[in-house]
């Protein structure tokens, strides 16, 4: 096949990020309360791409293409819809004024500015999280009822009928497509940011192999974040610190599990495979982060990951300073999560038997009821103190609670690894 | 040398619930597919058909009878067709074999009748 014209290939995720574009567009020129038919719009351009493409390839400029296509759908549907017909003039010189501006170089400005718009009306903060969560995976981020249903391990119905709930909320508030005035911003980036760090933990909890889309969910919420940051408007040092926490978290993504998929403890993962680009950026998102009086909890979450992500080894991890910044961020938002976090370090700086100690008043909380990492770090503090029966017990505790294949697997490991350093235990 | 047309029978709508992300893998399949038959130089000519029925055309005792087409009742329609060419039915056949619209529908592979006036 020497010598022939190269094949022409998509961008990574073209459709996905081309189909939330669209839609932000669409929705801008028919409002919000026509949001559906919008979606329509944007599923049968792309069908129409499918179809098309298959006989006679992938044209040049597929993006011009899409948009183009979703433009005269757009103006079918404009004569087909009794409601729209009345503001058909002037709907539909909107549309061909657009059409002119997305020739090559596309305006990015206007495109950024809708899907912006778009993102905040997703994370409108009188939508509850889990609508807002799903809400911006379908309409910002392309993803299917089914994927958003997959990444969430939840059924197809339920987040069908969150969606149809949200949508009609924000008919019925009657919310326009616009980005909130430069003094609503800083209040209304928080649901935004929460969203995105939902999206983030979400996939990454997955583990590889295991669901591809879960892992999509961690680049979407990076994406989203990137675009908030990139802009003067948007690009506070809370969102900064959130993209660092990102960035750092995700330098580790790969390195979590061995070859067999299993789990990998901190101490155990191979540091010199970290994503060393990731971790340039995310120091240099936290430079910017520095920036301003403000200390949000996304500061303090990624100051921490900044901490064990430039130690040399585990052994050399500053771990009196995550002491204090676990301390500082439970001053801000206490957590029970966030508390187990501080016992570990606590223990290398302590010892495990004030760390021990700690932990007495966390099993009383609801949430940690059936939590299998609380019994789990309990297990490892009391092995370190010698008491193997009692760690093995906890062990054995933490399994019966739900978690992945792949933790269950780790913590069969571990008390394996018990019994072989004290068969008399057991 | 021998053309060949691959006839794709498919049923409508079957796509109509793909998400983005699937739709764009479906393409590159696609394309990866049809790079073998085009690099090779062996594409004749791909066209897809227009969605909606087209027309059916018939003498009635003399008289033509024009109808629209059965599509949207249609359970399976054709939804398009390749032209290439092979050396025989085996080579054609390997082209085809791994093609991805067998994930969709039926594909009828036929060889122009070689003792037509077509050219080569």
């Amino acid at each position: 096949m020497d010598g022939q014209a190269p094949v022409q290939e998509l961008v990574e995720h073209l459709f996905r990020h081309q189909a939330g574009q669209m839609l932000a567009a669409l929705t801008h020129t028919f409002g919000v309360e026509n949001l559906d038919l919008a979606e329509e719009v944007v599923q049968e351009a792309l069908l129409q791409a499918l179809q098309q493409w298959r006989f006679h390839g992938i044209p040049d400029n597929p993006r011009a293409w899409l948009i183009r296509a979703a433009r005269n759908k757009a103006l079918d549907v404009l004569r087909r819809q009794a409601s729209l017909r009345r503001k058909e003039p002037e709907l539909e010189r909107r549309l061909k004024e657009r059409q002119e501006k997305t020739t090559e170089p596309p305006d990015t400005g206007e495109l950024e500015d809708e899907q912006l718009a778009m993102i905040f009306l997703c994370c409108e903060p009188a939508l509850p999280a889990e609508a807002r969560v799903a809400l911006t995976l379908k309409a910002v981020s392309g993803f299917s009822v089914a994927e958003i249903a997959r990444a969430f391990l939840t059924e197809e119905p339920t987040i069908a009928q969150r969606l149809v709930r949200a949508k009609r909320r924000l008919r019925e508030a009657g919310m326009a497509l616009a980005l909130p005035s430069p003094a609503e911003i800083p209040s209304r980036l928080d649901s935004v940011l929460q969203v995105l760090y939902l999206l983030f933990n979400e996939g990454y909890g997955a583990h590889a192999g295991e669901n591809l889309v879960r892992e999509d969910l961690c680049g979407e919420a990076i994406r989203l974040a990137q675009l908030l940051a990139s802009r003067p408007d948007t690009g506070l040092p809370k969102v900064h610190a959130l993209l660092a926490l990102f960035y750092f978290q995700a330098a580790r993504l790969e390195t979590r599990v061995d070859g067999e998929g299993n789990l990998l403890l901190l101490a155990e993962q191979e540091r010199s495979q970290w994503d060393q680009t990731l971790l340039t950026h995310g120091v240099l998102e936290l430079e910017q982060a520095a920036q301003g009086e403000e200390l949000s909890a996304y500061h303090l979450q990624a100051a921490i990951a900044a901490v064990h992500v430039t130690a040399a080894s585990f052994a050399e991890t500053n771990w009196p300073r995550l002491v204090d910044l676990y301390d500082q961020l439970l001053a801000l938002a206490w957590s029970p999560v966030v508390a187990l976090n501080r016992a570990i370090a606590l223990s290398m700086v302590e010892g495990p038997e004030p760390a021990l100690k700690s932990l007495e008043q966390l099993s009383e909380h609801r949430s940690m009821k059936n939590y299998y990492l609380l019994p789990a770090v309990r297990a490892d503090f009391l092995r370190r103190l010698g008491r193997t029966a009692e760690a093995a017990a906890s062990y054995r505790e933490a399994v019966t609670y739900p978690c992945t294949e792949p933790e269950r697997r780790f913590l069969l490991r571990r008390l394996e690894s018990l019994k072989m350093n004290d068969s008399e235990a057991f | 040398m021998a053309k060949f047309m691959l006839i794709l029978h498919q049923t409508p709508g079957v796509w109509r619930n793909l998400s983005p992300e699937e739709m764009q893998r479906k393409i590159e399949k696609y394309q990866a597919w049809a790079a073998k038959i085009r690099s090779s130089g062996r594409h004749v000519s791909s066209e897809k058909l227009g969605e909606e029925g087209g027309k059916l055309l018939s003498l009635n005792q003399g008289h033509l009878h024009i109808v629209d087409g059965p599509y949207s009742e249609a359970k399976e329609v054709v939804g398009g067709y390749f032209l290439f060419r092979a050396a025989d039915y085996e080579e054609a056949l390997e082209f085809v074999r791994d093609c991805p619209f067998l994930e969709d529908g039926r594909i009828s592979l036929r060889q122009t009748d070689p003792m037509g006036c077509g050219g080569d």
